[in-house]
Order: structure tokens, then sequence, then C-alpha cells
């Protein structure tokens, strides 16, 4: 169980940085390096896979005990580098999350003993230093604590005080053991503005002394709101991403259907925690339809639905009739996807069930009322009772100031004024739209849009008699 | 990434003797886990090979075989379907599986083509 002291753990921390900073591969080169080498990459590969298992739960236990996020993580770096240390010559032991808790825990108490702290406080940590290493005899009793300690973590990581960016830093780095560098590539950002959010959460939580706590009653359902909000933004910035030249990037998508997957789990009573699962697998299983061969996005109502991933639909399906089974009324994340259900059962577009879309979207709006609601639900409207009736509720959102500078307005429009042959006027709109994404893709799109609708318009001026409608498109 | 686990039990995967009760008990506990950890996708035990059929493909000929299927070692008798960060996170979770003998492989399924 002994590790380096804790003197050594700021060059020792570097060691863990480079060690997840290996790429796949590294061990194969032909010309590389021996044997004894290739044995600590190995372990190198071992360890940051078991960190990725581990880091989650491993941080829990320890904020549990200490209180505080920021010397909890600390403290599972410190078990990180020790198995570093070690594992590459002594073997990875056989039980590698029980080691490092039980190495973070005494370091715990090192750190507290030294700091002086609270005696009571002492005797708790080494009560549960003592039982980690029990083994198999308390495994029930600590598999219990454990939930219960993801799931403080999980509220403490999205808790309220903490700013939206900071929420989403803080959970990744926290519960999906994602490196800084590694969130930081993921949402486009330099590496220093992800560590200095991570910084930033940390002091939060610690100045406005939030505690350690699984939250009961009233509490839980705010609590609970914060954190669902934070697992689907993840999952939305990489299934529509707002920036940078990729349209969509699995990898985020995933990670936020590994962290809802977890807490429906943990919370298997909550509907709207089935709720937002369900939403996310059935986006999911569009990820593979929704971007041509040259990376350009297909839009819903375009796409082949022969591409669409059964299992994930399946799954989606399954988590939406828990969410329903657990009786009351639907909420939010629940009714969004209902709708998506609406399109996931239609094998082909035509057959879209719009009319009950509609009334979804109607029950959407009562609950959590928002102009972007409005705009999805026009679309629906003009979906199941034609485009001017669409239009007129889009018309009725053009000085939405909310809406300024959102660009699936003038592309919503754009598509309905198109439909209803005010092409010149779709032309202007698309244009509006191309010039508001920050979506290389998704610009690219809607400049085609508006230059087909030129195309459309000059056809008109000319006389020549166009027919049928243009295929009916969507913007969602 | 999501990879497919397949495993060969060797001759056990054609036994009569279904699997003990213990070891049903400590299956379905790992599988719990990985389920709590969000790695399972599906999970699927495969009847014996005895009541499966092979189809073989020749052209156009298509030829009929019924099982048991002689080589006993390349049966697969069980099958996962994780979502993993890499193959080194599923190498450490097949790890723990709680089984003292047969050969499991990890395959990763490929996805998201053109992305």
């Amino acid at each position: 169980m002994a590790g380096p002291s804790r003197s050594a753990r700021s060059s020792s921390t570097r060691v863990y940085e480079g060690a997840l900073a290996i790429g796949p591969g590294n061990g194969d080169r032909p010309d590389g390096p021996g044997r004894r080498e290739t044995a600590v990459t190995e372990a190198h590969h071992a360890i940051e896979a078991i960190w990725r298992i581990e880091s989650a739960r491993l941080i829990a236990g320890l904020a549990r005990v200490v209180g505080d996020i920021g010397m909890a993580e600390e403290l599972a770096q410190d078990a990180l580098v020790a198995a570093l240390e070690q594992w590459p010559t002594e073997g990875v032991p056989e039980r590698p999350g029980a080691w490092l808790m039980g190495t973070a825990k005494h370091r715990a108490i090192d750190l507290i003993r030294r700091r002086k702290t609270l005696e009571r406080k002492h005797e708790e940590i080494g009560r549960h230093a003592e039982r980690a290493q029990e083994g198999l005899d308390l495994e029930t009793a600590i598999d219990q604590e454990v939930e219960d300690d993801l799931l403080g973590l999980i509220f403490m990581a999205c808790h309220p005080v903490l700013s939206t960016d900071t929420r989403v830093a803080l959970t990744l780095r926290v519960l999906g053991g994602l490196t800084t560098e590694e969130i930081a590539r993921a949402f486009l950002v330099p590496v220093s503005t992800i560590a200095q959010r991570i910084v930033r959460a940390k002091r939060t939580l610690a100045e406005a002394h939030v505690r350690f706590e699984v939250p009961g009653g009233a509490e839980r359902i705010a609590r609970l709101a914060s954190v669902l909000e934070v697992i689907y933004l993840i999952f939305n910035e990489g299934y529509s991403a707002t920036a940078g030249k990729d349209w969509v990037r699995p990898a985020l998508c995933e990670e936020a259907l590994r962290l809802g997957r977890i807490l429906a789990e943990l919370v298997p009573a909550e509907p709207e925690v089935h709720g937002v699962v369900a939403l996310m697998e059935i986006q999911a299983s569009r990820l593979g339809a929704r971007v041509g061969p040259s990376g350009e996005p297909v839009l819903l109502l375009d796409q082949d639905r022969a591409r669409w991933d059964r299992l994930l639909i399946r799954r989606g399906l399954a988590a939406l009739e828990r969410a329903e089974g657990l009786g009351g009324a639907l909420g939010p994340y629940a009714l969004q996807a209902a709708i998506a259900a609406c399109h996931a059962r239609a094998t082909i577009a035509s057959e879209t069930d719009w009319p009950r879309i509609v009334a979804l979207y109607d029950a959407v709006a009562q609950l959590a009322p928002s102009s972007v609601v409005e705009l999805n639900r026009a679309v629906a409207v003009g979906m199941a009772f034609g485009p001017a009736a669409g239009l007129e509720l889009v018309d009725a959102l053009v000085h939405e100031p909310t809406l300024k500078s959102y660009y699936l307005l003038p592309a919503v429009r754009g598509d309905l004024l198109r439909k209803v042959g005010r092409s010149e006027e779709a032309r202007v709109e698309f244009e509006r739209a191309a010039s508001l994404t920050e979506n290389v893709r998704e610009r690219e799109l809607l400049e085609k849009r508006a230059a087909e609708c030129a195309a459309e318009h000059m056809v008109g001026q000319s006389g020549v008699v166009v027919e049928g409608n243009p295929p009916p498109r969507v913007g969602f | 990434m999501r990879v497919l686990i397949m495993a060969k039990e060797g001759e056990q995967s054609d036994a009569a003797t279904p699997p003990t009760p213990e070891a049903m008990a400590d299956y379905q506990k790992f599988n719990e886990e990985l389920v709590k950890a969000g790695v399972v996708l599906e999970a699927g035990r495969l009847y014996p090979s005895s009541q499966s059929k092979r189809v073989r493909f020749d052209g156009k000929k298509r030829t009929v075989i019924d099982g048991p299927f002689a080589e006993t070692k390349e049966l697969v008798a069980g099958y996962w379907l994780w979502q993993v960060r890499s193959i080194d996170e599923a190498l450490e979770w097949l790890k723990r599986a709680p089984y003292d003998g047969g050969t499991f492989e990890i395959r990763e399924v490929v996805e998201y083509e053109g992305i």
C-alpha cells in the first residue's frame, strides 16, 4: 500500500499527465522499445483504462470523507501516481479499485493528521480505510455506499451554484475521468480555459460551503434538473456541434450517454432521468445517418433510415417506457423523447405521425414554454397541417428577442416560404441563417439552400411552370 | 467505441450441464456492475450448436449444414455489446469477469463510417 511520500507529488503529477498522454500504438513500433519498456507501456495503458473505470468512484468515496472535490481529486491522483510507480514493476493488483482507494485513504489520513483536523473526522476516515481492505464480507455494504457516493459527487459537480460551463467541465473531469486536455479538445477551446473553469468550480464549491450530500424532497428535484441539464448539454455539443468544422462529435455523445445510463441505474425511480436517457439514445441512433459522404449535415427527413441504429432505438424506446411506467405526467425530457420516438417509429419519413408530434409539443410548451419550443412546434404544424399554417406561427416569432440571433429561425422560415412558393424571400432567410451559424458544415448547407431558391426564383420569373412542391425539409 | 465480446467457452458451450447457480449468481453480479457503469448495451447467451444451422454460400449454391459443429474451441456461447472508450478499457472490464475457463474475444464494431 505504501506509495511515494506526498513531497514527491509535484514531480509525479507530471508522470501522470505524461502517462495519460500515451497514444495507442506507441508500443507497437517494430524498432521501438525493448521488452521491459513495452511492459511498462502496457502497464500504463492498463492504468489509464483502470483510471477511467475507477476514478469517479474513487473521487466520490474520498469526497464524502474529506468533503471537498478539489482535495478528493488530488488524493485520487496521488494514488494514481503511486500506481504508475508500482504497477509497471510489481504488476497490476487483483482488485485495482480497492488498491487505489486504500492508498488514497491512507494519504487522506496522513494529510488530515498533518493539518490537525478534527479528531472525529480522522476516526471516520480511519474506519473507512480499514473497511476498504476488509474484503468480501463487507463488499455489499460498501457497494451501497459507493452508489450513494457517486450520486453525491454527481450532485456536487452539477451544483446550481456553478455556472453551466464550469458544471460541464467539472462533470467530465471528475465523473467522466477525462483529462483537462481531452475536455478542451472536445469543446475546441484552449486547455487553459478548461483548467481555469475547473479551478473556479472547485473554489466556488468550497467558498459556498456546498456539502457532499444526496439531497431529498423538493431540493432533490431541483438539483436533479441541474444534473440532467449538464448531461444533455454535453450530449448536444456532440450531437450538433455549435462551432468548428465537424457537424457531430460522437465521442461527446457517448460520454453523455454513459453518464445518463449510470444515473438511470443510480436513481431508477426518477422518470425524467429515463426521459433524458431515452431522448439521447434515440437521437444518437441517427448519428451515422445525419452526416453525408463529405461530412455535410443530412437533416432528419432526408436521412436514410436504414442507417439508423436499431439497437439504440430499441434502448431509447425501452427507456421511454420506463419513464412512462413510473406514472404521472411526462416531464419535458420524456416528452421530447416521445417526439423523437415518433420519428424513430416511422420507417419512412412520410409515415411520421405529425399531429401527435404537434400535440406533444403543445405539452412541452405548457411545461417549459420557450420560443425555441414554439419554433419546433411551428415546424410540426407545417408538416401536419400545411406550410401556410406553420409559416403563420413562425411569422409571429420573427420579432422574438430571444431568437434574434438564432439561425434556425430564418432557416425554418426559409423552408416554409420556399414550400409556399415565395422563393426569393426564402433565399434571403437562408442567407441570413447562414450568416448566423458558427458551424462551417451547417453554413454550407444553408448557402446551398439559398442558391437553390435563387435558381427556383429564376425559373419562376421565366414563366416555366414548376410541377409539384420541393421536397419537405425541416431544420431539426 | 462499441465492442463485441464473444465467449468461446470451448467444450463447455456444448455441455449438457447448465451453469451452476453459484456461477450464474457471479455472472449476474458482474453483469450488473457493468450495467451500473453504463457499459452494457446488450447481452445474450446462445443455445448449443446442436440446435443450430449453418448456410454455406458458393456462387448461386446454398448448402445448409446442421449442428453440432466439430470445432468446439471456436464456437460462440454468449456475447456482450459494450460501450467503452478504448480496447484497453474493455480488457480491464473483461479481466474482472468471474470465469475460470474459456476464451473471450474482444472485437471493435465499425461505427460512424463517414464521420
